[in-house]
């Protein structure tokens, strides 16, 4: 685990060496040492600066003097100093007298310690605050808690770099202005404050996985950091059964995702992919942590979607038929969430179950649910209910909408092929 | 740190109440601001007279305009503030959930920027 302590005792053997203990700190402890940093001034931007201020003199002092023994302690002592230096450069005020009394109190605590106190899960709390902006919680904590820069956050949740700049600059200003706190919330607030901690990590997590092919590194990354955000969150808070079963749907999905491709990038639907293409060892993960939220005694939406890749993955590797435990799995997500996305992929199971045109049924009470017009797997659901229930012209006009809405060329082309594959309408009767 | 609740609601629902219903609202203000003094972390208070009384004046080109009405004329008022002393934006949100006020009106929190320091 500590691979950077590992080097205690030998000196750093030149820049390569320097950078790269440097690398699997700022890798593995980035969030960590903000954490610390922020945890008593709430300054975001300063603790961050000061914290590549502290890489940047690693670089040039570890070459030369040697790895120190502890490098997190080292580096946040550094840190620690450069905030007070630009604390007293900017203001001398009383303000300012306070806020550098707060940061050397502890700067010596901070060397002599081994172990630094985490307090990242406080971090992650304040980046997803409901006075923060939602749209702006996600890209927050991926900064913040994992030292991702603004250019690569703004490619992959489709923003300019400048704006999603900005954006980022007045949250971090907002934490510190309106004093928003660092600090777990209390037990009877816990469950409600942690949905907007998951929620991000999932949009995180979202944002990286619609490149399914995984060819934008960009976002193919986006998606690991989401996985290792579930995680730590997993670790911190074992007793939280939606913080298990977020990690879980996640490592799921992931586990998948070669298999989701061919070699020349086509897309394949879940119940043609090869099993032995998955990654048995994120699925045996992905089943350990939902084993152990279910012993937890409280259901919620990850929990029941991390069930549903379960019962998906089980069926495909078994060939046991389990559409009516999938179904009761969507019944609860639906009456849970009232999500018309839920409801169009329950119709798949009903369909298993009850055929095609009771199916067709179900979706009927969305019809005029506006969010679904430009929803492309309600359209292709929708043809493929058709085609089942043989009404062909539907099914192909289905299918018409479903390709003008969907913008990954591969899923476009194997809608096509989908639609082609549809029987002609018979001219000479 | 100090926050400054601002309580906005619709002045007219005021009028429209019976004295009974009025009485019961002062009520919950009288009893609210209690629990904030004993609490202590009252800084202050104050209720204001209905938009009708209020005037605004700039000036512009050296010329001062003062104008009848409020600054913005909104389906909801400003029609009072609480000026509160709490360690963060938790503990001040928490205070102006409790607020009568959030449950007729919208209450804004803001953040005093204090000049003193």
């Amino acid at each position: 685990m500590n691979r950077a302590e590992d080097n205690q005792g030998y000196a750093c053997g030149g820049d390569a060496q320097a950078r790269s203990t440097a690398d699997a700190v700022a890798r593995r402890s980035y969030g960590k040492l903000v954490a610390y940093l922020v945890a008593r001034t709430r300054d975001v931007a300063a603790a961050e600066d000061a914290l590549s201020e502290a890489f940047a003199s690693a670089l040039q002092h570890w070459p030369r003097d040697g790895c120190p023994a502890n490098p997190e302690a080292w580096l946040l002592t550094v840190a620690r100093r450069k905030m007070i230096d630009s604390t007293r450069k900017r203001s001398t005020n009383e303000g300012a007298v306070a806020e550098i009394q707060l940061l050397a109190e502890g700067l010596n605590f901070a060397a002599a310690e081994t172990e630094i106190p985490d307090h990242r899960l406080a971090l992650m709390f304040a980046c997803t605050h409901p006075a923060i902006e939602p749209s702006v919680r996600a890209p927050l904590i991926l900064q913040v808690v994992l030292g991702l820069d603004a250019k690569r956050i703004a490619s992959a949740f489709l923003a300019s770099p400048a704006a999603m700049g900005k954006r980022l600059v007045r949250a971090k200003n907002k934490i510190r202005e309106a004093g928003i706190p660092f600090s777990i919330p209390e037990r009877t607030e816990l469950p409600g404050r942690l949905d907007t901690v998951l929620d991000s990590i999932y949009a995180a997590f979202s944002e990286g996985w619609s490149d399914a092919a995984g060819t934008d590194v960009v976002r193919r990354d986006l998606a690991k950091e989401a996985i290792f955000l579930a995680r730590l969150v997993a670790e911190l808070l074992p007793e939280q059964p939606e913080a298990l079963g977020l990690a879980a749907l996640l490592l799921h999905a992931e586990a998948r995702r070669k298999a989701r491709r061919t070699s020349l990038g086509d897309y394949v639907p879940l119940v043609e992919q090869d099993p032995s293409l998955w990654d048995t060892q994120m699925i045996d993960e992905a089943e350990g942590l939902l084993r152990r939220a279910g012993t937890l005694g409280s259901i919620g939406r990850y929990q029941l979607e991390a069930s549903l890749q379960s019962a998906h993955v089980y069926r495909s590797r078994t060939g046991h038929a389990n559409w009516a435990e999938v179904a009761e799995l969507y019944d609860a997500l639906l009456a849970l969430t009232h999500s018309p996305v839920v409801a169009v992929n329950r119709a798949l199971a009903i369909a298993e179950i009850e055929g095609a045109g009771a199916a067709l049924r179900s979706l009927q009470d969305l019809a005029g649910d506006a969010r679904l017009a430009e929803y492309q797997p309600y359209w292709a659901t929708r043809a493929e209910l058709l085609a089942k229930a043989a009404a062909y012209d539907e099914a192909r006009r289905a299918y018409d909408i479903a390709i003008g809405l969907e913008h990954d060329p591969s899923i476009r082309r194997f809608l096509q092929q989908r639609q082609s594959a549809l029987p002609r309408p018979d001219v000479s009767g | 740190m100090q926050y400054l609740l601002m309580l906005y609601s619709n002045e007219a629902h005021w009028a429209n109440m019976t004295p009974a219903q009025q009485e019961q609202g002062m009520a919950a203000y009288k009893a609210y601001t209690e629990a904030l003094k004993k609490a202590g972390v009252l800084a202050g208070s104050n209720r204001l007279r209905p938009i009708s009384t209020a005037t605004t004046i700039r000036i512009e080109n050296g010329k001062s305009q003062v104008l009848d009405g409020p600054y913005a004329d909104s389906k909801e008022q400003l029609g009072g503030y609480y000026l509160i002393d709490v360690a963060d934006l938790d503990a001040a949100l928490s205070w102006a959930a409790r607020c009568p006020g959030a449950s007729h009106g919208t209450i804004e929190v803001r953040p005093v920027w204090n000049m003193a320091a």
